[in-house]
């Protein structure tokens, strides 16, 4: 007996147990949209009249249980009374699966988050399948909202306040066996057992998991207040309550009603009402989009690439081959020598044992890493990437000797961050096949890398690299090429602003202190110390040649003293045991909020020149490109939707103004009128 | 095995590890650790893909516990994928050149048509383990259900149930003669006369040659390695370039203890390595243009009295000039492996020896004296070491780099095998 929905179906077998199967129609995955909630309301009506001896929920997808709720539908929400009534629609359809008079069982088979684990959390009990995949958490905060649905009140139930807070503050998902530690789950099983484990909690009806001892007692109105002030203080070092928001009317609403089911369901929803409606949800929800947007770029290309081959094993080019064969690859890495390639090896270890865990997945990652002074792999890999050093001719050398080695259908990439793809294309006899595939340092930190269209590059020679990006889980930016790129372009305006506003005697930390109040991750001194003084003054001479940008006389200094940021222990900064300390104890002559204005003036100004020059292919991606590759304020939703928020006409005038007074850098891009007009 | 209605078997190429002598145990790498370096570096100059590969067969003496039919854990981890079955083969001394004759028969018996063969051996990881009695006990105490029960067998116990089995003692000896591979290396001493003297000048020549062969890069075969932490293994680390006669007459015998001549210097030194190769039909080189570096053409194996068995390369290769019809002026260049250097020269006299040929390998007359200057040109296991499942395939292997190097056609390799048996390879590369 089976009854069939649009996006679900339940049939009852012959034990009298109904299955449920989440199968949203047109989607390779899960999501909770209004439209499934209902029908899933509908289907419990069903279900409550059947009488079944218990019902579990699975997934008919793949992998998988349920993503979430559909992001999509956020969007639109305008108005917190909007936003509360669907709210409270959905706290009320999983109100009443809590409340079935039978057993209820989620059967996790993969992905389990927000909207997903509130669902599963409503049930009676939880089994998650083991192994790869399986994540379960509460996100939304990365969303700029928390649990709306009862997950913030089901949570606390099930794993106790100040784990439940750990997992929704942090927003961070579990895997199977860490989720069945924090009490999350009942059972954990192999997939060939999750329906048995269904079976198996119906039929024996254990109680219900409960938090014990102190988890519990932190819920107490006594230890409440106390704990929320120690979290809150901790929050506060990491995120600021005025751009992140939600956090902290979590735990608001933990700390006022965690004593009263009913309460707290009613503050958990208001609270999200607010929050959805607010700018930062919003701008984060936007770049949530654009980052699922920038996933399916390249999705169309199937041909994945088997075999890598890196050429030159530095930071950049060790640190490629290790992510990327961490994600499943094949690599050979070329050096001159081994000891070259050494450092490599140390450091793909440290990352696969920290990433994998388990000894027989770093076993295999190591397999797939394959030192190769000789560069055999390059005959039959599929990529060749280099990261040899900075060096025109070195790099056309290098291309024109892999030409007949290599397959005739194997891309050839460079992961220059200055040299003009050109330059090195016109070395070769196909040079077609060239492209640029930009990666940013720290490898594995980074998520956005730069794919570069050059002029000559082949259309299916570009698809393939930006398939390749997406195939070892990183988002690729598709640039022109010219000069700079997208990021490093942008940042080094910012950076530079950054020298110029300390030599005119505004304190290295009232700089940064500017920057990162706006919500950059770093600011500009810290930035450059970091990256290392000598590799600013390099990348800024070559800059130079294409843009107006000038090498600030005291970086000049600095360089020469040999004070080169955190590697050499002096810079902007003084750098303590790898800990930036300032003893700048100046009064810093300009308002904050002038400091600011230059920062991120030149910082978009530039952004609104790479537009105009379709160095990106629109303002969405300039946005995506800005905020995953230099960590531009997402709460901001990208420099240039922050331009529109702020007032581009207004950001233009005090450009204007700034031109005036500092000289020709704050000129505004001509692309200021278009970018005005259309926004 | 002679060509006459089977496929030709070509080796395609080949890599080693550097050989590792480690002076605290267990060394860096475990057996399959060593032959996916080797076969990695190895796969990846070929131009097909490992998945593309028919077969892998393996030579192991002694895997770990872990790596239960070893070959088949390096092609999983080589990326053969499923689809390649893998089997480990077992011959002792000879296990990797069992390998070889394995696959080499599956090729030429039209079975397969590229197939990864090779040998491993991690001598530094074989364990220690507790006899049958502590096995027994342990078994009874977790099987005991009442507490009576478990304090009778608690009470069971016998100190001498701690004392360990060495595995490399017990795998180094020959069980059903009672006589360790060293005494038997002694017996051969005492058989031919060969003087202490000779063994270690012969130990001293091993270690020159080799140390003149990796100066000059000619051991093109060895890869180097790069372990998890960083270290940089590049040299067959038991090469000692600073030995001497003076300081190999100070070595006290280890076998036969005061009165014995064979010591730790002229002995084929305990070492642990792989080493990989690739064989493949002759359609197999058409269809991908594969490289050659020659053709097996025969492979015969011997037996000898188990007390003598370091005398098994002169059964070995003595049958392979006969069925091939040749002297040992054909042949250009020799490889025999240096388990004992008395057991080389032990075989070089018998070779030479009418009467032993005669009477003992029942054939007519010596096949003419071997040339020294041809024999181990780049020096041999006394200072590389015998890591028993990969020695036969690297004295294979750089017999073929040492013929290719002189534009040399046809080589023989042999090795001796606890046990006592012998087992030789016949070579050739197109001229």
């Amino acid at each position: 007996m089976i009854r069939k929905y649009k996006n679900l179906y339940v049939e009852l077998d012959a034990a009298n147990i109904a299955w449920l199967y989440f199968d949203r129609a047109d989607a390779s995955a899960n999501t909770l949209s209004a439209e499934v909630l209902e029908e899933f309301d509908l289907c419990l009506d069903y279900v409550e009249n059947m009488k079944p001896s218990g019902l579990v929920i699975l997934s008919a997808k793949k992998s998988g249980f349920i993503a979430g709720a559909d992001v999509n539908e956020f969007v639109p929400i305008k108005d917190e009374a909007t936003a509360l009534t669907l709210i409270r629609r959905g706290q009320a359809v999983f109100t009443r699966l809590e409340k079935m008079p039978f057993p209820t069982v989620a059967a996790i088979n993969g992905f389990c988050l927000g909207g997903g684990m509130e669902l599963a959390l409503a049930c009676t009990y939880r089994v998650a399948r083991e192994g790869e995949g399986t994540q379960l958490g509460l996100p939304e905060v990365k969303l700029g909202i928390h649990p709306g649905f009862g997950g913030t009140v089901r949570s606390t139930a099930v794993m106790g306040g100040p784990a439940a807070l750990d997992m929704m503050l942090t927003g961070r998902a579990f895997n199977a066996k860490a989720a069945k530690k924090a009490g999350l789950v009942d059972m954990v099983v192999a997939e060939r057992h999750l329906k048995n484990a269904a079976r198996h909690l119906l039929k024996t009806r254990p109680p219900k998991r409960r938090p014990g001892g102190l988890m519990a007692l932190a819920d107490s109105a006594l230890a409440r207040p106390f704990l929320a002030n120690a979290i809150g203080k901790k929050l506060a070092q990491k995120a600021n309550p005025a751009h992140y928001p939600a956090p902290f009317a979590l735990l608001d609403v933990w700390r006022k009603h965690a004593g009263n089911l009913e309460r707290m369901m009613d503050a958990e929803a208001r609270s999200v009402a607010k929050l959805i409606t607010g700018a930062t949800a919003q701008n984060l929800i936007r770049v949530f989009t654009l980052q699922e947007k920038m996933k399916a770029a390249g999705k169309k290309n199937a041909a994945k690439v088997a075999h890598l081959h890196v050429i030159g094993a530095g930071i950049m080019g060790g640190d490629i081959a290790a992510w990327s064969a961490l994600r499943g690859i094949r690599v050979t890495l070329q050096d001159r020598e081994a000891k070259f390639i050494a450092p490599a090896i140390k450091r793909a270890n440290e990352l696969f044992t920290k990433r994998l865990k388990e000894k027989r997945l770093v076993q295999a990652a190591m397999d797939r890493l394959i030192p190769d002074v000789k560069g055999s792999g390059a005959g039959r890999a599929d990529l060749i990437i280099e990261a040899v050093f900075e060096e025109a001719e070195v790099k056309r050398a290098l291309f024109k000797g892999l030409e007949p080695k290599a397959r005739p259908d194997a891309v050839f990439a460079t992961n220059t961050s200055s040299i003009p793809l050109e330059e090195i294309a016109s070395a070769l006899t196909s040079p077609e096949r060239l492209v640029g595939i930009h990666f940013f340092n720290p490898v594995p930190q980074m998520q956005l890398v730069e794919v570069v269209n050059g002029a000559a590059t082949a259309p299916e020679v570009f698809d393939r690299s930006l398939a390749y990006v997406l195939q070892i889980g990183k988002l690729p930016l598709a640039v022109k090429s010219s000069p700079g790129f997208l990021v490093n372009r942008v940042l080094m305006p910012y950076l530079l602003e950054g020298v110029i506003l300390e030599s005119e005697g505004v304190p290295v930390t009232a700089v940064d202190r500017a920057a990162v109040k706006f919500g950059m991750p770093m600011g500009p001194l810290l930035l450059a110390d970091t990256v290392g003084l000598d590799i600013c003054h390099h990348v800024t001479k070559i800059f130079s040649a294409h843009m107006p940008l000038t090498v600030p006389e005291k970086l000049e200094q600095l360089v020469k003293a040999g004070h080169l940021g955190k590697k050499s222990g002096k810079g902007f900064y003084d750098w303590r045991r790898g800990h930036p300390v300032s003893f700048d104890k100046r009064d810093s002559l300009l308002s904050e909020s002038e400091i600011t204005d230059r920062l991120i003036g030149r910082f978009v100004n530039e952004c609104v020149a790479c537009l105009r020059e379709g160095v990106v292919a629109n303002a969405d991606q300039l946005d995506a490109g800005m905020v995953f590759g230099t960590g531009f304020a997402p709460f901001r939703g990208g420099p240039l939707k922050y331009a529109a928020d702020a007032g581009a006409w207004e950001l233009a005038e005090r450009l204007k103004e700034f031109e005036a007074k500092y000289g020709g850098r704050f000129k505004p891009d001509a692309g200021w009128s278009s970018f005005t007009k259309d926004r | 095995m002679t060509d006459n209605q089977l496929r030709p078997v070509y080796v395609v190429d080949g890599a080693r590890t550097p050989f590792l002598k480690t002076d605290h145990l267990p060394g860096p790498f475990a057996a399959s650790d060593l032959a996916v370096m080797a076969g990695r570096a190895l796969l990846a100059r070929m131009p097909f893909a490992p998945e593309q590969l028919d077969e892998a067969v393996i030579g192991c003496v002694m895997p770990a516990a872990s790596e239960v039919n070893i070959a088949r854990v390096i092609s999983l981890r080589l990326g053969c994928g499923k689809k390649v079955p893998a089997y480990t083969v077992a011959r002792n001394c000879a296990s990797g050149m069992q390998a070889l004759d394995c696959a080499a028969k599956d090729i030429a018996l039209g079975r397969a048509e590229m197939v990864l063969a090779g040998g491993a051996e991690a001598m530094s990881h074989y364990p220690l383990m507790f006899d049958l009695p502590m096995q027994a006990w342990s078994i009874e105490i977790a099987s005991a259900k009442t507490l009576g029960k478990r304090l009778a067998a608690l009470a069971k116990f016998r100190p001498r149930f701690l004392k360990p089995v060495i595995g490399i003692l017990q795998g180094l000896t020959d069980h059903t003669i009672g006589l360790s591979m060293g005494q038997t290396a002694e017996n051969l001493a005492y058989r031919f006369g060969i003087s202490r003297e000779e063994m270690d000048a012969f130990a001293m020549e091993s270690h020159r040659r080799l140390g003149e062969a990796t100066d000059a890069g000619r051991l093109e075969e060895k890869e180097t390695l790069i372990g998890p932490d960083g270290t940089v293994y590049a040299e067959d680390s038991g090469l000692r370039r600073d030995t001497s006669m003076e300081k190999l007459a100070k070595l006290k015998p280890v076998f036969d203890p005061k009165v014995g001549l064979v010591t730790a210097g002229n002995s084929a030194q305990i070492t642990d390595g792989a080493a990989i190769m690739v064989l493949a039909s002759a359609q197999a080189v058409d269809k991908y243009n594969l490289p050659v570096l020659g053709r097996i053409v025969d492979i015969r194996w011997a037996g000898v009295n188990p007390a003598e068995m370091g005398l098994g390369p002169v059964h070995a290769m003595a049958s392979v000039m006969k069925e091939n019809g040749l002297s040992s002026s054909d042949v250009d260049f020799w490889e025999v492996n240096e388990a004992f250097a008395v057991q080389v020269l032990a075989c070089l006299k018998a070779w030479e020896d009418p009467l032993y040929m005669k009477e003992e390998v029942e054939v007519d007359g010596p096949f003419g004296p071997i040339d020294r200057s041809k024999l181990n040109v780049d020096g041999g296991a006394v200072g590389l070491g015998h890591p028993v499942g990969a020695s036969g395939a690297r004295i294979t292997l750089h017999l073929l780099n040492v013929l290719k190097r002189n534009n040399s056609r046809r080589g023989i390799a042999s090795l001796c095998i606890g046990g006592g048996q012998g087992g030789a390879i016949l070579v050739e590369r197109a001229q």
